[in-house]
């Protein structure tokens, strides 16, 4: 009986480790390639010393951290202080419990997959509250308030792309809105909400050019100008996790996640994890490229595309979506 | 309505995408600096150097124009009569934290003794490393006398 449990508690630990390893390791490439492509658009080389082309940079650049000194303001709040670089790293790992790489390749193939991913990705402003409130200084806390101002207001036009792809598939079930788009990817007919959900995407990991929580050359770091060393490192794995995550629920939402683009012989050999792989590459492409490309939003313009830009034309697209399918019968069940 | 039309399909936006697309491509500006380096002039005012005639005799006759002419003061010297007569210095020091590197020592020099060479890589890891006696000043004329002669050929039309 007890041997029953420690077997399932053995094999759950595998499966996290199986998807938590991989992302942490695809973290430390994704800060290198973000460091040479944006080296490349400015003409620049970018990292080439570490390991052949550099690739080993990000490795030892988390080992100078780590080996520096911890410092925690006196003035600080140090439990919350502490807590925070530790809440936004889990919270961003915790995404993952969901995400099917490939038919049946998920930690827990829930019903509520894509309202769990929501609520996560919404917890991920609480990390950056709390530092910026516990560092008991003016930056962190400029950066913790626009943080939180910029993330509730992206979430509510995510919140109503999200219905819309919903209204199409009929399931809160991540595997099932893959399968979902089997015929077509949603990114085709809804490639609007597409867009808006890139860019909302954009403003909820705080990319630029909506990276105004930790706004360098207003803010000095933002949010974690305090941090240091081991937490500071902690920051910078949570934000790129979940710019993986948010990248991943863009190619499960609209690129049709597994499924290859084709269902045709050579491109439906390729296992589905390597589509998935590939399409989450792209994106982050997509996220790098766009930095490379503009400059930052002002607070007010950031406040005015999320409220009077988005709000009304994701809202307009559910209505539109839901009126054309109860028009033609289309509704899914 | 064209204007509305052009921000709804991003169109400004793809623009700018595309352009920077297109310098990712392009040629780098930048060089792998310790390893290759870029072209340096023959007239460059590098790190100081004494240097020496042919026959090892040092060509420093301390006529202490360039300490005169110096405008950061960093160059002293001291000079008496040597035994076989000749007017040489004792001391020769250069303050290379206060030196600004105008070359009006090199300019003053009538015998093309004192000579900003083309080494700029000679940080130290102390501030005292960095005032030079006159020891080190010779040594850096021996040790780079070939290229500083070549820039001073290179350079001789327009003296």
């Amino acid at each position: 009986m007890t041997y029953d449990i420690l077997i399932t508690g053995l094999i759950i630990i595998a499966q996290i480790l199986a998807v938590v390893v991989p992302v942490l390791i695809s973290v430390a490439f994704l800060v290198y390639a973000e460091r040479k492509v944006l080296a490349l658009i400015q003409l620049r080389r970018g990292p080439n010393i570490v390991g052949p082309f550099g690739i080993l940079q990000s490795f030892a650049d988390a080992l100078k951290l780590i080996t520096k000194e911890n410092i925690i303001p006196s003035g600080s709040n140090k439990i919350v202080f502490i807590l925070a670089p530790i809440i936004t790293m889990v919270l961003s790992l915790a995404g993952w419990a969901v995400i099917p790489f490939a038919p049946g390749w998920v930690v827990s193939d829930i019903n509520v997959g894509i309202m769990y991913l929501f609520a996560v990705s919404s917890l991920g402003v609480y990390g950056i509250i709390m530092a910026g409130w516990a560092s008991n200084s003016q930056y962190p806390f400029l950066g913790a308030l626009r943080s939180a101002a910029q993330m509730v207001s992206y979430e509510v036009s995510i919140g109503f792309v999200i219905i819309t792809v919903l209204l199409c598939v009929g399931s809160l079930n991540l595997s099932k809105i893959v399968l979902a788009q089997q015929t077509v990817w949603f990114a085709i007919p809804l490639l609007p909400m597409f867009i808006i959900f890139f860019i909302s995407a954009l403003a909820e990991t705080n990319r630029l050019p909506f990276d105004l929580p930790e706004d360098e050359s207003t803010l000095v770091a933002g949010f974690f100008t305090e941090y240091s060393s081991a937490s500071f490192v902690l920051f910078f794995l949570g934000e790129y996790a979940s710019m993986i995550l948010m990248s991943s629920m863009t190619v499960i939402l609209f690129l049709g996640g597994w499924l290859p683009p084709f269902d045709v012989y050579p491109l439906n050999v390729v296992p589905g994890v390597i589509w998935f792989t590939v399409k989450v590459i792209f994106i982050l492409f997509l996220f790098i490229w766009v930095r490379g490309t503009f400059p930052r939003y002002r607070y007010d313009q950031l406040m005015r595309l999320g409220w009077k830009v988005f709000l009304p034309f994701s809202l307009f697209w559910v209505v539109a979506t839901s009126g054309f399918l109860v028009y033609f019968d289309m509704l899914p069940n | 309505m064209f204007k509305l039309i052009k921000s709804f399909t991003l169109f400004e936006l793809i623009q700018g995408l595309l352009l920077t697309f297109k310098y990712i491509f392009k040629s780098k500006v930048t060089i792998n600096y310790p390893h290759e380096k870029g072209p340096l002039s023959p007239r460059f005012r590098g790190e100081h150097a004494l240097r020496r005639y042919p026959s090892g005799e040092e060509r420093c006759i301390a006529c202490k124009l360039c300490e005169a002419v110096c405008p950061a003061q960093a160059i002293t010297i001291e000079a008496e009569p040597r035994e076989d007569g000749s007017r040489r210095t004792t001391r020769y020091d250069i303050d290379m934290t206060k030196c600004i590197y105008c070359g009006l020592c090199q300019e003053s020099c009538p015998v093309d003794a004192i000579v900003e060479g083309p080494n700029f890589e000679f940080a130290t890891e102390t501030r005292e490393e960095l005032i030079y006696n006159k020891d080190k000043l010779l040594e850096n004329g021996d040790r780079w006398e070939q290229e500083i002669a070549q820039n001073i050929h290179l350079d001789r039309k327009y003296r």
